[in-house]
């Protein structure tokens, strides 16, 4: 990154220092670091997703002892607390997409909770399915 | 001036990845995290769950769920370090760190699940 010059008539960026901790001053700042780091909820996630391919691909005594690990009371802490940053990604994107996409009908806005509807019935539809294909016998 | 960038190809593989992550994910962690470890729900045996991984519609929605959501990842993690965190001198690494992890983690997927 290149330092912009400062001149006479090009003073030096004045900017205030901002403490590290700044998002902590108020709820609404709180929660947008909170969404910002559900990233890290998503990728673990996807890393305990290879490990049971991983489990899957070596056989059955592998699967054992994925799952069997799975069941420390660590790793259930640990998912719990993931799956509640899994909930808040999910509830907060899908309301975004009404904002990133105004849908207009006849020149009137259609509620947001309206264009974020679907979105909705289409993540039931889907872990349904999911959870059907992997639990039927 | 800023010069021409590859953002805007990595903010669609982000929010691809959003997308994705949004929809498929939570209940694969419900399920393998909460559900089986709890015994709320039956493990499925070896056998249905290799069965199952071993289908081509399967082995392709199983490679777009764990490599799209880990660009998502890395775009939104490395600016949770620039702005959360204020680590604007490490640009460089944790730039590196998070868009090769993404790409490690696809290649690895990719290698499982050619091999299943």
């Amino acid at each position: 990154m290149t330092m912009q010059p400062s001149t006479e008539f090009h003073p030096r960026w004045y900017r205030e220092r901002v403490s590290t901790y700044w998002w902590m001053g108020s709820w609404r700042y709180s929660l947008f670091i909170l969404r910002e780091l559900t990233s890290v909820a998503v990728a673990w996630s996807v890393v305990m997703t290879l490990f049971l391919l991983r489990a899957l691909l070596n056989g059955p005594d592998a699967y054992a002892r994925y799952m069997h690990r799975m069941q420390s009371p660590w790793m259930i802490a640990l998912n719990i607390i993931a799956f509640c940053f899994l909930l808040l990604h999910t509830i907060t994107w899908f309301n975004l997409a009404p904002r990133a996409m105004p849908v207009r009908v006849g020149g009137k806005r259609v509620p947001e909770f309206l264009v974020a509807a679907p979105n909705y019935v289409l993540w039931v539809v889907a872990s349904a399915a999911i959870a059907w294909f992997v639990l039927r016998k | 001036m800023s010069k021409p960038s590859n953002e805007g190809f990595f903010w669609l593989l982000f929010s691809a990845g959003g997308v994705v992550a949004a929809l498929f994910i939570p209940v694969h962690l419900f399920l393998f995290g909460i559900a089986f470890p709890l015994g709320w729900l039956p493990q499925p045996s070896y056998e249905h769950l290799r069965a199952l991984a071993e289908n081509p519609l399967s082995r392709l929605y199983l490679f777009v769920v764990c490599s799209l959501p880990l660009f998502h990842w890395a775009h939104r993690f490395r600016f949770t370090v620039y702005d959360g965190l204020q680590v604007k001198h490490l640009n460089e690494v944790v730039l590196v760190f998070c868009y090769g992890g993404a790409v490690v983690g696809t290649l690895i997927s990719a290698y499982l699940l050619l091999r299943i």
